[in-house]
């Protein structure tokens, strides 16, 4: 191998770690806007969806994404992964699947049956993921060949996670106590602003794998648009952090803590399908339009539609996901609306967001249906009000 | 022997510790509690906003030989007090006897 080609696996796979280490992010958001009841069973959810994903995408689920493309929809199926050529595309593909299975664990966190999550997030990344994921990022996929832009995941994988997070905090409920007979909404806070925090700067740092990575090479020329994707992600996380300060500064009279730091991942979700396509300023206004729409989104979420979602995580990936994506078709520096593109790409995005969607939210459903009609979807009233550590993993996470 | 509890704003609590000293009494235990009173407090939680009547205030346990009672009481009052609603409360009770475990002295010995 010649030494570019040495420094493009090498990139892969220092960006796949930086985007391993997003699941501690993960795990630590979750544990920080949960009770301390819960935080072991939060542990045990992300960890062993992250172990679960590593062995089912290699299984079968990269063959499903990445396999030559069976007209577009699917790709061809083959088992156990060992091609020595394309590791470190496994390894980096493995940690978004992983990626997308866990951004579901927040929104139904602190009342659903372990035993349930497990084969959710298998099912996730062994089928729901790859095949939505193969329309897009196989070379022969329906959606690729339309023109649809979607750098590094806004929709494939944020997306995707957060439209079957939707669909679980639908069938799971809300927790006991979030809502009122008289429709009125409970603040169920968070144990810990700080574990919350460290969680979002981790993610925040693991973007860095996540965008910059998706470029899959950094030598010769791929060096500078590299750099420029860390520009274009960098400010769309400040920007959306800003803008969801701003607004509840506004609103709420004091700048929320949990909001701010859902603003830095909304603007980051946002950028990702378009860190590569859009200029420095067209980042800082998508960062700054999804920092707006998830502080509205989770508001009315919580309180309108009265999904119980404790995180944020259909608000953050689903919606910010699909915002981001749309506007990229407004963004882009090539072929963008505001660019003299017209509406053209605008279009093509929208059928992407949409399908994938329609994707997402069908399959979830059909699983979590079938999961509940086997062995229930929630832990009883009293493992509830207990918290899920002492019942579900018969020890306390936080012990004195 | 008077056991004095007082229940005092944590913000007065360096200044009650210092007028305590100040006329001598140097021993006593405290710790933090959560109550209920009649004033709400309004705060807002990821757009929710919520009104709690729970307060935080800091709980002083002091037992003192008679001839200390008055001046112990006078000494928290006036270190504790803002004149807003919420200055907190003081209860007198009497102490049957009082031991130290080091000594074996009883009475008012043990207390100082």
């Amino acid at each position: 191998m010649d030494t570019n080609g040495v420094l493009d696996l090498m990139w892969v796979l220092i960006c796949g770690i930086l985007v391993f280490f997003m699941q501690a992010g993960f795990t630590l958001v979750e544990t920080g806007f949960a009770r301390s009841k819960n935080a072991g069973n939060i542990i045990m959810k992300n960890l062993m969806d992250f172990c679960i994903g590593s062995v089912a995408f290699w299984a079968i689920g990269y063959s499903l994404m990445y396999g030559d493309s069976i007209s577009g929809f699917i790709g061809t199926p083959s088992l156990f992964f060992d091609s020595a050529a394309d590791m470190h595309s496994l390894f980096f593909q493995t940690v978004f699947a992983a990626t997308a299975a866990t951004i579901v664990s927040g929104a139904i966190a602190e009342r659903t049956k372990f035993t349930t999550y497990l084969f959710f997030s298998l099912l996730m990344t062994l089928v729901i993921y790859p095949i939505s994921g193969s329309w897009v990022w196989n070379a022969g996929g329906w959606l690729a060949k339309l023109g649809f832009t979607d750098f590094a995941g806004s929709t494939v994988v944020h997306s995707v996670g957060g439209w079957a997070a939707l669909v679980a905090a639908v069938m799971v409920g809300p927790r006991i106590g979030k809502y009122n007979a008289d429709g009125t909404t409970n603040a169920i806070q968070g144990h810990s602003l700080m574990l919350g925090a460290l969680g979002v700067f981790i993610l925040w740092m693991g973007w860095f794998g996540f965008n910059p990575g998706s470029q899959l090479a950094i030598s010769g020329d791929n060096a500078v648009a590299v750099a420029g994707i860390f520009i274009t992600t960098n400010l769309a996380g400040a920007s959306g952090a800003l803008a969801a300060m701003f607004l509840t500064w506004m609103v709420y009279k004091k700048p929320d803590i949990s909001m701010t730091l859902n603003g830095v991942l909304a603007g980051l979700v946002g950028v990702t399908a378009g860190c590569a396509a859009v200029s420095p300023v067209g980042a800082f206004f998508i960062g700054v339009i999804c920092g707006i729409a998830v502080v509205f989104s989770i508001e009315f979420i919580d309180k309108k539609l009265k999904i119980d979602d404790p995180v944020g995580a259909i608000s953050v990936h689903g919606v910010c996901g699909a915002l981001g994506t749309l506007l990229v078709g407004v963004f882009a520096t090539d072929g963008g609306l505001l660019y003299g593109g017209g509406f053209e790409k605008l279009g093509v995005q929208a059928i992407g967001v949409f399908s994938i969607a329609a994707w997402a939210i069908g399959t979830s459903f059909v699983v979590l249906f079938i999961l509940k009609k086997a062995m229930g979807l929630r832990v009883t009233k009293e493992e509830e009000i207990d918290g899920l550590d002492i019942h579900e993993h018969g020890t306390n996470c936080y012990i004195d | 022997m008077k056991k004095i509890e007082a229940i005092i704003r944590k913000s007065k609590f360096d200044e009650v510790k210092e007028a305590l000293h100040k006329i001598e009494v140097n021993f006593f235990t405290y710790w933090d509690v959560t109550g209920v009173g009649n004033e709400k407090e309004g705060h807002v939680y990821r757009g929710i906003t919520y009104s709690t009547s729970d307060i935080q205030r800091r709980y002083i346990s002091i037992v003192v030989s008679d001839p200390f009672l008055e001046k112990t009481i006078d000494a928290i009052i006036s270190a504790a007090g803002t004149g807003m609603v919420g200055d907190g409360k003081i209860f007198v009770s009497d102490i049957i006897e009082t031991y130290r475990i080091r000594t074996k002295e009883k009475g008012n010995d043990a207390v100082n």
